[in-house]
Order: structure tokens, then C-alpha cells, then sequence
């Protein structure tokens, strides 16, 4: 199983003809285990700033979480008798995310459809996957300023619609990506079993091929609202941010990320020490929803 | 009963069953489903073409004005208009390179002990899976961390580096806190699941055979890992490297943060800079004049077409290996 382990000298061999129990010369030796305390070191180096992430935003975000922080508004800086919280925040970022899986997981699912049951192998359909997976590669920032110039400079305010157009294009790719790769696990002999009862195709597809490929598909999905919960470069200069909660998709909305981000500049400590508070919850959801999919999608793979 | 065998059950009255099964109603809706799909598909793709136009639109003011020009000209003046990229392209370039030198040999590290059998696979399993989960966490949090934790672990260290090696011109300026060091360290942190995943999966695709000639011949682990494994994965690793650039040159939040946002251009790498993502979200949101807003959206412009080069790049490559 392990050849390239070097064979110790054994002991009993150590009379017979030398080329038989030479160790390694000393230069081979020290250079592998070098090699091997170096990957070792930087593998160490590649896990601390995870701990150091998680255990800051707990030691710093904890102690101001309560009930209050969930639900009330911000309180202005310095009025330390009021309720503090960010509540419109977390209103408007599920408001925003909301509206942005609704765009696209319906385009996106079909989408999918299309790439793995309608167009399969086809030319369009290495096309469009390539096209999308280069979708997905487009920095977020880009896709704000292309949310910006459709919706925010043609209707002339922020809005958190604009915001949400920006989730739903950073997700779409997401959402066909992962919905693709659950259809094409479902096995061909369910189709043509499908098709030989005499369902066609768009039968097959809707009661055999996504019915089966459901739990992986909405796998996918979570792990796409996940991405766009954490997102703040493409909300900063679409749907601004707002001190109260929002009143609607056309007036700005505030999110937990631009909350994070304004707090993190805020010279105020409270403002800061609420940061952490935010980013406590923002990354509670976020690693909740992508441990709870991978979970998923383990499970299926053992299966 | 003879009578019953000769009637063709297709002709038959009797018997309500058709063969053919052109149920008129199910086969539209089969061929209009057909098209539909086809249509949504087409709409997802439309979405990258729409972006590039919608962006060129606005950018075109600018362009006009300033042409190729833009891209070498240092000045970025918002009362006189006058406009020019360098200083964010350097940042973005620099902050970018720095990054992948950590990312590269870090990830490659952690490919390798989560790919060979060092650990046992009980601990190398979790042990990617957590290495990934950095990807999960938003960029903006990353930044926060930047700020309070990262900034103030640099800042002696940028003290000692301009103090001791201050002859070198990447370390001539005393550090002020935030600088293009913090933002590549930042950007590495935000890069190295890519790498580390691509090249992992590049490394299992290597030929068992491959390996155990190597180990045959009397290579050690580390000769066979530096002689054949990363050579015959050489492609791989390199689109894994590219993917990551191209995270990098458009990572936004957590860069914003940590880099001071000076539009300068600087040689020394404790002095605060800005990159065209940074820019992009510190300026939008207060930009009014036409010529402004044309000016970030060439900016806006030049980051798509980079990265989209960079991903196609990446996508190629990997995807060579993989078949």
C-alpha cells in the first residue's frame, strides 16, 4: 500500500552483503522528513485562520446577542437605554434573498432540465454549461455594477430590488449548476422505464427525473441562498442600506452583510462590537445551511 | 369468436387502446415544455452577454473620453474629471500576486496531505471538508476579522520588516495599518479552498501505476510527489492556480477592508493602495456625475473582461484534466 516508505535497516540483515540493508544516504532522509514536517506546518497554517475566525466572532459576537438584537432597530450611537439590535437587517437580508431565489431557481431548474434531459450532448447544451460556469466565475462586485446600470440608473433610486436582482444573477449559475449534476445522477433506466409505460418526456421529467433528483436539487439550492446571505460587494450601492425596515422592493433595504460592513467602519466601539454580533448570526445561517446541505448530499453518495 | 381474432384492435371500437398515443393534448404540451426549456436556457446564458453589454453601455462615455489612455494614467480627480486606472490595476495586480505566492504552496500542502496517506482517512476526510468550509464564510466577515484581528497581528511586523529590510523598496515606508501585504494575506485566506480543492482532486486523478513504478525505482514518497506526481499533474495544478487568480482579482469585501483605499500607485507593499473592486465599492454608491459613473463602469469593464479571460483560462485547463 505505502512503496515509497523507506525500509528501516533490519537488524539481523546488518552482516550480509551491504546493498542489500543500505539505508537511505542521510541527504534523502532529511529532505523527506523536511518535506513531511513542512506540508505538515503549512497544512497547520492553512486551518488557523478558520479557529481564529470562529472563535473571535464568538468571544466578540456572543455577549451582545439576545433577543433584543434580533428584533429591535438600531439604536442612534450613544442612547444606551434604548434597545439595540438589527432586526431590519436580518428582515431585509431574508427579504432580498427571498426575492432572489424566486427568480432563480425557476430559470435556473430549467435551465438544468434543458442541459440534462432535453439538450443532453447536444451542442447548445455544452454551450450554455460553459457559458453559465463562466457565469459563475464573474466577480460578484461586477455583477452589482451590472445590477446598478439595469435597474438602479433606469429607475433612478436604490432599491432592494435591484439587490435582489444582483442575489438572484450570482445564484442562478449556483442553482444550474447543482441541479444539473443531481438530474444526471438519476439513473437512465428510470427514464426509459418511464418512457416504456408511455409517460413522455415532459411526464418523465417532472414526476420521475425530479421527483428522484429532489433532495440533491434542493441541496443545491440551500447551498446558493447560503452564497447569496453572505454576499455584501453586489447590496453596497444597490440596495443601499436603510435604519429602518424596509418598506418594500422599491425603497433600499438594509442586510446583515452592508450592516457588517458600515459597522466595521463605524468609529463608534458599540457600533463595532455590534458587528461582530451580526456577523455571529450572519455566519450562523450561512454555515448552518451549507453544513446541513453537505450533509444531505453525503448521505446520498454512501447510499 | 372467429369474428372477434380478425378485428385489428386499432380499428376496434370496443377497445378504446391506441398504440400510437397521439394524444394531441400531451404531445403540444410536451413540444411547447420543449421549447420552454429551451427558452430558459437560453435566457441564463443571455444573462453573461446582457451584463457585458449593459456595462460597455455605460462605460461608453469614458471610453470615449479617455480611450486606451485610461488604463497607464495615475490621476483619478472626481472635482476636475479627469480619470485614469493605473493605481487600481497595480493594486489589484500586486494584491493578487501576493496572495497566490501564499495560497499556491499552502494549498498544495494541504492537497497533498488530504490526497496521500500520511493521516489516517478518518482525520484527512474532515480535515478538507474544514479546509473548504472557509470558502462558506462571507467575505465581509473575513474583512471584519482583517480589521480587528489581522491588522494589528501585521502591524509589528510591518514595523520589523521596514526597520530591518527598509533598504528593499517593497518595505521602504513605515506601515500605517491597513496596505497591499494585509489585502494579499487576506486574499489568500479567501483563495486557498480552490486551491486546495482543484489540486487534491488533480493529484487522485494521477495514475496509481504512475506512482508505484516511481516506488519501484526506490523513490521515496517526497521524490515520487516532486518527480512524477506534480509533473503529470502540472495542468491541473496550473488551472487550480488560474481559478484562484480569478477569485482573487475580483474578491471585493474583504480587500475594501484591509487595504486603506489610496488611490497611489507604490512600490512598497506596507502602503495603503486600492484595486478596481475596491474602488468600485467604495465610489458607486456616491457617484452622480455621468463621466464618474462612465469612469468606474470602464473599471467595472476591465474587471470583467480580465477575470472572464482568467476563468475561461482556468475552465480549459481543468477541464482537460478531468477528461
Amino acid at each position: 500500500m505505502n512503496p515509497a516508505r523507506p525500509t528501516p535497516p533490519i537488524a539481523s540483515l546488518a552482516d550480509a552483503p551491504e546493498e542489500l540493508s543500505v539505508p537511505l544516504p542521510w541527504r534523502r532522509r532529511i529532505f523527506s522528513h523536511s518535506m513531511t514536517t513542512i506540508a505538515f506546518l503549512l497544512t497547520g497554517l492553512a486551518l488557523l485562520p478558520l479557529f481564529a475566525i470562529l472563535i473571535e466572532i464568538i468571544r466578540r459576537g456572543l455577549p451582545q446577542l439576545s433577543w433584543e438584537t434580533l428584533t429591535a432597530l438600531p439604536a442612534p450611537v450613544g442612547m444606551t437605554d434604548m434597545a439595540d439590535g438589527f432586526g431590519n437587517a436580518i428582515v431585509g437580508t431574508l427579504l432580498m434573498v427571498g426575492v432572489a431565489t424566486l427568480i432563480s431557481v425557476p430559470i435556473g431548474v430549467l435551465t438544468a432540465v434543458f442541459l440534462s434531459e432535453f439538450g443532453q450532448g447536444s451542442t447548445i447544451a455544452n454551450a450554455v454549461r460553459f457559458l453559465v460556469t463562466v457565469l459563475s466565475g464573474v466577480p460578484s462586485i461586477v455583477v452589482g455594477v451590472f445590477a446598478y446600470g439595469v435597474i438602479v440608473l433606469t429607475t433612478k433610486e436604490y432599491s432592494a430590488l435591484a439587490g435582489s436582482f444582483a442575489l438572484g444573477v450570482i445564484m442562478l449559475p449556483i442553482v444550474v449548476l447543482a441541479t444539473e449534476g443531481a438530474l444526471l445522477l438519476v439513473p437512465q433506466s428510470q427514464r426509459l422505464a418511464s418512457a416504456a409505460l408511455g409517460a413522455n418526456r415532459l411526464q418523465t421529467t417532472f414526476r420521475i427525473v425530479i421527483a428522484t433528483a429532489l433532495p440533491a436539487i434542493m441541496t443545491g439550492i440551500l447551498l446558493s441562498i447560503a452564497r447569496a446571505a453572505g454576499e455584501t460587494a453586489p447590496l453596497i450601492f444597490t440596495a443601499l442600506f436603510t435604519e429602518n425596515f424596509p418598506r418594500g422592493l422599491f425603497s433600499p433595504a438594509p442586510s446583515l452583510s452592508v450592516l457588517i460592513y458600515n459597522y466595521a467602519n463605524s468609529p463608534f466601539v458599540e457600533q463595532n462590537q455590534m458587528a461582530w454580533t451580526a456577523a455571529l448570526v450572519l455566519l450562523g445561517l450561512v454555515l448552518l445551511l451549507s453544513v446541513v446541505s453537505r450533509v444531505i448530499t453525503r448521505k446520498r453518495s454512501d447510499a | 369468436m372467429i369474428d372477434r381474432f380478425d378485428r385489428s384492435p386499432l380499428s376496434s371500437t370496443a377497445v378504446d387502446l391506441d398504440l400510437t398515443a397521439a394524444n394531441g393534448e400531451t404531445r403540444w404540451l410536451d413540444a411547447t415544455f420543449s421549447w420552454l426549456v429551451r427558452g430558459f436556457a437560453l435566457c441564463t446564458v443571455a444573462v453573461l452577454f446582457w451584463m457585458g453589454w449593459v456595462i460597455f453601455r455605460q462605460a461608453f462615455p469614458a471610453i470615449q473620453q479617455f480611450g486606451l489612455g485610461f488604463l497607464a494614467s495615475q490621476d483619478w480627480d472626481i472635482g476636475t474629471l479627469s480619470f485614469g486606472a493605473l493605481p487600481y490595476i497595480y493594486g489589484t495586480l500586486v494584491s493578487s500576486v501576493i496572495a497566490l505566492l501564499i495560497a499556491v504552496p499552502v494549498g498544495l500542502a494541504v492537497a497533498l496531505i488530504t490526497s496521500e496517506n500520511f493521516l489516517p482517512v478518518w482525520v484527512r476526510s474532515p480535515l478538507g471538508f474544514i479546509v473548504e468550509l472557509i470558502a462558506a464564510i462571507p467575505s465581509v466577515i473575513v474583512g471584519l476579522w482583517g480589521i480587528f484581528v489581522l491588522l494589528p497581528v501585521l502591524m509589528p511586523i510591518g514595523i520589523w520588516l521596514n526597520q530591518n529590510l527598509g533598504w528593499i523598496p517593497l518595505f521602504a515606508t513605515e506601515p500605517f495599518g491597513p496596505g497591499l501585504l494585509p489585502a494579499g494575506i487576506i486574499l489568500a485566506i479567501m483563495i486557498l479552498p480552490t486551491m486546495a480543492a482543484i489540486s487534491r482532486d488533480v493529484l487522485l486523478a494521477v495514475p496509481k501505476e504512475l506512482r508505484s513504478a516511481s516506488g519501484a525505482l526506490g523513490a521515496t514518497r517526497w521524490e515520487t510527489i516532486f518527480r512524477v506526481m506534480l509533473p503529470s499533474g502540472i495542468a491541473g495544478l496550473l488551472g487550480a492556480a488560474t481559478l484562484a487568480l480569478g477569485r482573487a482579482l475580483g474578491e471585493t469585501m474583504a480587500v475594501v477592508m484591509v487595504i486603506g483605499n489610496s488611490p497611489v500607485v507604490s512600490l512598497s507593499l506596507l502602503d495603503p493602495a486600492s484595486t478596481i473592486p475596491s474602488v468600485l465599492a467604495t465610489q458607486f454608491g456616491e457617484a452622480l456625475d455621468v463621466l464618474h459613473i462612465g469612469a468606474l463602469m470602464y473599471l467595472a469593464l476591465i474587471l470583467f473582461v480580465v477575470t472572464l479571460a482568467v476563468n475561461v483560462a482556468a475552465i480549459l485547463m481543468v477541464r482537460a484534466i478531468r477528461s
